[in-house]
């Protein structure tokens, strides 16, 4: 049995006068991988800053684990993020700290845990994503996907919940995505639960339980894989895969 | 001697050696040639300043080398006022200014007090001349005569470039604040961090990188500055320069002091060009972050 571990109703936003999200409706089971897609613009990035509450929304809710409520004025949003990991598509590794402090100052500040058994745990996970020996380097000396894979080991450090990747190959040269991918299918094995925003098909065939097709504000069509690429019901789906395949 | 080319593909960083003779030889010449025009560029300037009618009299007056014999080790030992003024008003200015950036950031209505008075406080530093606060705090407190209020000259004129000074470099670090880019805060909020840890941990740290460069060209002004306190009457450098001057109507002290200036704020600039040449090639590098 499945138990949904996200849950966004309803929710609007708009910058300005500028309407983005208008009515975004979304449920993401624990232990599934979601792949948001939907043209440059569409809101995929603001969407999944409202899911940790570095955006206020204008109007719905979202909940987490069906009880907190992310946008809620009383939630404690601090509380949230230490539950919600997020990746991003320039890495934003902090330049002044070295590998290893960038994944252990969460774990220290936010966690209240011992520095050694933060290094500890760091340099696990580090080995794990075949960062061996990156510990103390600054990050301006990472290749790009070596770079998102740190960022990637600081988020799980937490020991989060969800982890939401917002288009975190965009910035990649080609020849790294492989590298970056792998160490996000690895992730879905281990059972965590994603929310990605990709324009990486391929990979989301693979990997996705379910993609869902912004569109207009609103989530026009999502359903398995297969089925959104496969046989996609709406017109401005089809449209949206064709320019994509090109 | 033989000469051998490794075999293509080698782990060597290969320069053909003749090629690199050249390269030598080009680069002694250059310089050569530059010495030699410089030299000769002094010289021309040397024989025509010396030709010019007035020169013997402006010689006499400016660089006579009895005066500053005379006069020079008095003025080193008043420059040494000059350094502790600034040895203890920089510290004092860089608390102020960090404070004062501090405090215009924060965003609580809490906080709505000290965010008015560092705005004002900036406002009215930044727009008053320094030598005008030197005056009002200098001349003014003391007539205030005030109870345990201290009458040194030396206290109000440092008080008072500290004030001054304060408002320059709080807005040099606010800047410095500004120009962390925002998806910094982003990652560290996103990480859990609250909004104080993410500016102690993430945000102040590499503001106060950014600014190292703005903040020594702050201080080589502020070492000049040193000797406005002269109006107050404290016998610092160009005090000690003008009381020789009067008494001899002869201006080499004068000469003699700007030379200690200068002494000091050249390796500072260089040093401070340094920094900067070292932090834009070093974000050159970072690339994306
Ligand atoms: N902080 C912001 N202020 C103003 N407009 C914004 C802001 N963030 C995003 N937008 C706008 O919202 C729209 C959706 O952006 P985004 O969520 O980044 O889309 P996507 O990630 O799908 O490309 C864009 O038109 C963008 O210009
Ligand atoms: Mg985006």
């Amino acid at each position: 049995m499945t138990t949904t571990l996200l849950g966004v109703n309803g929710v609007w936003k708009s910058f300005d006068d500028h309407p983005v999200l208008r009515g975004i409706d979304l449920t993401v089971e624990r232990h599934q991988a979601v792949v948001l897609i939907g043209a440059s613009g569409s809101g995929k990035s603001t969407l999944l800053r409202c899911i940790n509450g570095l955006e206020t929304v204008d109007a719905g809710s979202i909940f987490l684990d069906g009880d907190v409520e992310v946008t809620s004025f009383d939630t404690d949003l601090d509380a949230v993020r230490r539950r919600v990991g997020m990746v991003f598509q320039s890495y934003n590794l902090f330049p002044h700290m070295t590998v290893l402090e960038n994944i252990v100052l969460g774990p220290q500040k936010v966690l209240g845990r011992q520095r050694r058994e933060s290094v500890e745990i760091a340099r696990g996970l580090l080995t794990r994503f075949g960062l061996d020996g990156k510990a103390s380097e600054y990050p301006d000396r990472l290749s790009g996907g070596q770079a998102q894979r740190v960022a990637i080991v600081r988020a799980l450090a937490m020991e989060p919940e969800l982890m939401l990747f917002d288009e975190i190959t965009s910035a990649l040269d080609p020849l790294l995505v492989g590298e970056v991918l792998d160490a996000v299918r690895e992730l879905k094995t281990a059972g965590l639960t994603l929310v990605m925003a990709t324009h990486e098909m391929t990979f989301a065939r693979d990997v996705a339980d379910r993609v869902c097709f912004l569109h207009d504000g609103i989530v026009l069509e999502q359903g398995p894989p297969e089925q959104v690429f496969g046989h996609p019901q709406q017109a401005q789906t089809q449209l949206f895969l064709s320019r994509l395949a090109r | 001697m033989s000469i051998v080319v490794p075999a293509p593909g080698a782990a060597v960083a290969y320069v053909d050696p003749a090629r690199r003779a050249r390269v030598r030889a080009r680069a002694r010449r250059d310089a050569l040639r530059g010495m030699v025009s410089l030299l000769a560029f002094v010289v021309v300037i040397s024989v025509v300043v010396s030709l010019t009618p007035g020169w013997p009299a402006v010689r006499e007056t400016f660089f006579n080398g009895q005066e500053f014999i005379a006069t020079f080790p008095g003025l080193l030992k008043a420059f040494w006022l000059n350094v502790r003024i600034f040895l203890i008003a920089e510290p004092l200015i860089l608390v102020v200014g960090l404070l004062v950036a501090l405090a215009r950031t924060l965003k609580s209505p809490l906080f709505l007090p000290a965010r008015v008075v560092a705005t004002l406080y900036v406002d009215i530093f930044r727009g008053v001349p320094t030598i005008l606060v030197i005056f009002l705090l200098g001349f003014g407190v003391p007539a205030l005569r005030l109870q345990g209020m201290p009458k040194d000259a030396v206290f109000w004129g440092t008080a008072a470039l500290v004030l001054s000074y304060g408002a320059y470099v709080a807005e040099v670090f606010r800047a410095g604040i500004d120009s962390v880019h925002p998806s910094q805060r982003m990652a560290a909020r996103s990480l859990g961090l609250s909004l104080l840890q993410t500016n102690r941990y993430v945000v102040l740290p590499q503001a106060v990188r950014n600014v190292v460069p703005p903040l020594l060209n702050d201080f080589i002004s502020l070492q000049k500055d040193t000797a406005l306190v002269a109006v107050l009457g404290p016998i610092e450098v160009l005090r000690r320069a003008q009381i020789d001057a009067s008494s001899t109507f002869n201006y080499t002290p004068y000469v003699g002091a700007a030379l200690i200036f200068i002494a000091l704020t050249i390796p500072m600039t260089r040093f401070a060009d340094w920094t900067q040449s070292r932090s834009r090639s070093r974000r050159r590098a970072g690339g994306v972050s």
